[in-house]
C-alpha cells in the first residue's frame, strides 16, 4: 500500500453556534458568541490578535479543553456533529513547543503511541506508522531516540503519530513558531505532502502568514471582543484586512514590518578604531560538562553598536551567547573586558559577581520563564535594583517606568508564568533593562512573537543603541537581524575548527 | 541514572522480559534478607559470579555501574565491625567502638549479603530498558494502563529537568541574586523547578490526551511483551540460587533467621 492510498481519510465537519468558552478563575470569556461553518476538506488559516482566542478555539475542536473544572461553555461546538470530546482521535493536534510533545523514548513507539490509544490492531499499527514517517519525510530507523532528534524533527515526530491516528480534522498550533527556518520550511513541507495524499479538514494557527498562504483556501479572522472579525478567500481577506491585521499582530505577506529606522550614527565609541566593551581571543565554548561546540572565536562588542550570532542549529550560538554574558566559563581562550567597562570588577566577566553583572551585561535567555524568580510582575522587576541595594523610592521610580515602556502596567500584579508569550518576553527584556547593563545578551528574542511584539522589540533595542548600549543577539530572524545590526558573526557548526567572521549588513 | 540510559547489547539477557529480571531479583533479596549469616551470602554470591558472564555487561560497565554496591558493602560492614553488637573475644575496645568476634562475623555476613542483593540486582537492572518494562508491568504483570504509561511518559522530563536546572542556575546568575546564601539559592531554585516541571508535566498530559490517551475504548499493544520459557529459565535460576544458598547454610548449622 502506498501513502497516499492509505493515508486518505474522509474530512470532518465543523459547526460553532453561539460558541464561547471561559476558563475557570477568569472574569472575561475567551472566545464568545462564535458563529461558523467549515466544510469537511476545506484548508483554514486561523488569525486573530493574541488573545482572541485562537488556542482555546483548537484545543476545544481536539478535545482537549477539560470539563467543567477546568471552565465553562456557552453554545455548541460540533466536529462531524458530535462534541469534541466524544470522538477521540478523530481530530489531531499538533502544539508549538516540540520538547512537550514526544512521549516516549523511540521514534517508532512514539508514533504508535496514539494508535494504541485507539485500539487499532497491532499489525495495522506498525504499517499506519511507517506510512505516517513516510509521508513527513522522516527518515530515521523505529529504534531511533526521540531525544536526538532535533526541534523541527520533534515536529515532524508529532505530526507522524497525529497522522496515524488517521484523523478527519487535522490542528495546527503554532507549529513553526520554535523552529529555525530549515526546521520551518521542512514541517511545512511535511504538511503538504499530508494535505495532498488526505481528505483531512485542516486548520492552521500562525502569525507568520507567509509560511501557510499557498496551503490554505480560506483565512478566518477572529476578534477578541468575540465573532469573526473576516472570512473569506485568502487573498481577500488579506486585502481587505491588511491593515487591521498587521496592527493585531499579524505578518501579512507583502507589508513587510512596518518599521524603517533612521540610521544611527557611528560616535567615538562605537567607531572601528574605539576599544571595545568585550573582546574574546582564542576563544573555544563548550557547556558545563561537554565537549568544545567551537574554537578560535575572535570578535569585539562596541559600546553603540549591535552584533548578531548567526548559525544552524547545533553550532553553538546559545553557549556563545552565554559565554559572553559572564555565565559560562570559556573552555579556551579569554573573554576579556575593557577597563572602563569593568569598572573595578575585573578583566573576566565570568568572574564577575552576579550583583557585578546587573549594572554592566543584562543577558535574556531564549525560554523567559527561566529567568522568573517573583510572584508578581513588579516584584520582578524590582528584584535586579534590590539585589543592588537601591533605595526603594528609586526602585518604585525605576519599575514604573519599565512597566510603561514595556506596556505592562496593567499586569504589575499579574503572576509571571500566567502571562502571554509576548508578555513574558517583555517582561524578560525588562527584568534586564531596569538596572540599565551596558551591554545586552538576547538569545532569540523574537522567537515565536507577533509582529506588535517583534515590532516593540525592534524599537526599544534601537533606542537602547542610539544611547550607547550595546547589543548581542542571537537570531534565526533573518528580518531582525536585517533590521537591526551592524555586524553578523556566523558559526558553521562544520567540524573545522575555523569561524570566519563576515559583515554582512552594513549601513 | 541507569534507568534513563540502560546498556544495550544482543546477547540473549537483553530479549528477556524485564519483569523476569525484576521477579528473579526479587525472589532472591526476598529470601537472602531472611537470615543474617555469612555462608548463605557467600553461596549466592559465589553463584552469582558464575552467571555475570552471561549478564550482557562489559567488564568496565560492569565496574561502573555496581561502584555504588562496592562502596555500599564495606561501609556497612566497617560500621557494623565497630559499632555491631559485641560478643566473644574483644579484639580492640576504644569508647563506643567494640571489636568483638560477634562483631567481625556480623560484618563479614552484612557486607556479603549486601554484595550478594546488590550486585545481581544492578546487574539485571542497567539492560533494562524503560519502555520494554512499561510494556511488561502492564501486559505480563496488568497493571493499569494509565499508570504505567503515565510513569513512563513522566520518566522522559527527567533529562528536560536536568537541562532546566543548569538554565535555572545560569538565569539566578544573570538576574544579580546568586552571591552568597548557596541554601537558600538550592531551596528557592528547587522551587523554581518544580513550578517549571508541572507546567511540563500538564503539558505533556495534553499532548497525550491529544493522541487519545484515556480514550473510552481497550487500548492495543503495538509490542508485545511475552512470558516464556526463557523468562521462566530466569527466574528458576533466581529460585535455585536462593535455595542453594539455603540449603548449604542450613546444613552447615550456619542458618541465623532475622526475626529469631
Amino acid at each position: 500500500m502506498t501513502p497516499a492510498a492509505s493515508a486518505s481519510v474522509s474530512g470532518a465537519s465543523v459547526v460553532a453556534r453561539g460558541w464561547g468558552w471561559r476558563h475557570a478563575g477568569r472574569r472575561s470569556w475567551a472566545v464568545n458568541g462564535l458563529d461558523l461553518r467549515i466544510e469537511p476538506g476545506e484548508r483554514v488559516l486561523l488569525l486573530g490578535a493574541s488573545g482572541a482566542g485562537k488556542s482555546t478555539l483548537l484545543h476545544a475542536l481536539a478535545g482537549v479543553l477539560g470539563g467543567a473544572e477546568e471552565g465553562e461553555q456557552c453554545g455548541q461546538l460540533l466536529v462531524n456533529g458530535a462534541e469534541p470530546t466524544a470522538a477521540r482521535g478523530q481530530s489531531g493536534l499538533l502544539l508549538q513547543d516540540p520538547d512537550s510533545q514526544v512521549i516516549l523514548a523511540r521514534v517508532g513507539d512514539d508514533v504508535a503511541f496514539g494508535c494504541e490509544n485507539l485500539g487499532v490492531p497491532r499489525e495495522e499499527i506498525w504499517r499506519r506508522v511507517n506510512d505516517a514517517l513516510d509521508m513527513v519525510g522522516l527518515d530515521v530507523p523505529l529504534s531511533h531516540p526521540t531525544s536526538a532528534l532535533s526541534g523541527g524533527q520533534k515536529q515532524r515526530l508529532a505530526l507522524a503519530g497525529t497522522l496515524a491516528m488517521r484523523p478527519g480534522l487535522l490542528l495546527l498550533d503554532e507549529p513553526t513558531a520554535n523552529l529555525d527556518p530549515e526546521g520551518v520550511l521542512g514541517v511545512r513541507d511535511s504538511v503538504a505532502r499530508v494535505l495532498e495524499n488526505s481528505g483531512a479538514t485542516f486548520i492552521v494557527i500562525e502569525h507568520r502568514v507567509a509560511v501557510w498562504q499557498s496551503l490554505v483556501n480560506r483565512v478566518i479572522v477572529l476578534d477578541a471582543a468575540g465573532g469573526l472579525l473576516a472570512d473569506g478567500h485568502p487573498d481577500d481577506v488579506l486585502t481587505s484586512q491588511g491593515e487591521q491585521l498587521a496592527a493585531a499582530g499579524v505578518w501579512v505577506p507583502g507589508r513587510g514590518s512596518g518599521i524603517a529606522l533612521p540610521g544611527r550614527e557611528m560616535d567615538a565609541a562605537s567607531a572601528p578604531g574605539a576599544v571595545p566593551l568585550l573582546r574574546t581571543t582564542g576563544l573555544a565554548i563548550a557547556r558545563a560538562h561537554a565537549e568544545v561546540i567551537a574554537r578560535d572565536v575572535e570578535l569585539a562588542v562596541h559600546a553603540g553598536t549591535a552584533l548578531a550570532v548567526t548559525g544552524p542549529n547545533g553550532s553553538g550560538k546559545s553557549t556563545l551567547a552565554l559565554t559572553l554574558g559572564g555565565l559560562l566559563k570559556p573552555a579556551g581562550g579569554t573573554v576579556r573586558a575593557s577597563p572602563e567597562f569593568a569598572n573595578g570588577a575585573g578583566a573576566e566577566p565570568i568572574r564577575w559577581k552576579s550583583r557585578q553583572l546587573l549594572t554592566r551585561i543584562g543577558t535574556v535567555f531564549q525560554d523567559p520563564e527561566h529567568q522568573f524568580v517573583a510572584a508578581t510582575v513588579r516584584a520582578e522587576l524590582a528584584v535586579g535594583p534590590r539585589a543592588l541595594k537601591q533605595a526603594e523610592v528609586a526602585i518604585d521610580a525605576r519599575v514604573d517606568l519599565v512597566l510603561q515602556r514595556l506596556r505592562l502596567d496593567h499586569l504589575a500584579e499579574a503572576n509571571p508564568f500566567t502571562l502571554s508569550g509576548g508578555e513574558k518576553r517583555r517582561l524578560s527584556v525588562g527584568t534586564v533593562l531596569v538596572t540599565q547593563p551596558r551591554l545586552l545578551v538576547l538569545d532569540e528574542p523574537t522567537f515565536g512573537q507577533d509582529l506588535r511584539t517583534w515590532r516593540e522589540i525592534v524599537v526599544l533595542l534601537d533606542e537602547l543603541l542610539r544611547d550607547g548600549t550595546a547589543v548581542v543577539a542571537v537570531s534565526h530572524d533573518t528580518d531582525f537581524v536585517a533590521a537591526l545590526f551592524d555586524r553578523e558573526y556566523r558559526l558553521t557548526g562544520q567540524a573545522g575548527p575555523r569561524i570566519t567572521p563576515r559583515a554582512v549588513v552594513s549601513r | 541514572m541507569s534507568v534513563l540510559a540502560p546498556e544495550r547489547g544482543t546477547q540473549a539477557i537483553f530479549r528477556i522480559n524485564p519483569v523476569a529480571k525484576l521477579a528473579a531479583a526479587l525472589l532472591l533479596a526476598g529470601v537472602l534478607i531472611l537470615t543474617i549469616d555469612w555462608v548463605s551470602a557467600a553461596v549466592a554470591l559465589a553463584c552469582e559470579f558464575i552467571l555475570f558472564f552471561f549478564a550482557g555487561l562489559s567488564l568496565k560497565a560492569f565496574a561502573l555501574r555496581t561502584l555504588p554496591v562496592w562502596i555500599a558493602a564495606p561501609t556497612a560492614g566497617l560500621t557494623t565491625l565497630l559499632y555491631g553488637q559485641a560478643a566473644g573475644t574483644v579484639y580492640w575496645s576504644f569508647g563506643l567502638v567494640n571489636v568483638t568476634a560477634g562483631s567481625l562475623e556480623l560484618a563479614i555476613a552484612t557486607t556479603l549479603r549486601i554484595l550478594a542483593i546488590g550486585l545481581p540486582s544492578v546487574v539485571l537492572f542497567v539492560t533494562v530498558d524503560p519502555t520494554d518494562l512499561a510494556d511488561g508491568l502492564a501486559q505480563v504483570v496488568k497493571l493499569p494502563a494509565r499508570f504505567v504509561l503515565g510513569g513512563l511518559a513522566g520518566l522522559r522530563l527527567v533529562g528536560l529537568f536536568l537541562e532546566d536546572w543548569r538554565a535555572l542556575e545560569l538565569a539566578r546568575r544573570a538576574r544579580g541574586i546568586a552571591d552568597g546564601g548557596a541554601l537558600r539559592r538550592v531551596l528557592s531554585q528547587a522551587f523554581a523547578l518544580l513550578v517549571l516541571s508541572i507546567r511540563r508535566g500538564s503539558q505533556l498530559a495534553t499532548a497525550m490526551e491529544a493522541r487519545g490517551f484515556g480514550a473510552p475504548v481497550r487500548r492495543t499493544w503495538a509490542r508485545p511483551s511475552t512470558f516464556r520459557g526463557r523468562e521462566t529459565a530466569l527466574v528458576g535460576i533466581g529460585l535455585a540460587v536462593a535455595l542453594l544458598a539455603v540449603g548449604v547454610s542450613v546444613a552447615t548449622g550456619s542458618w541465623n533467621f532475622v526475626l529469631t
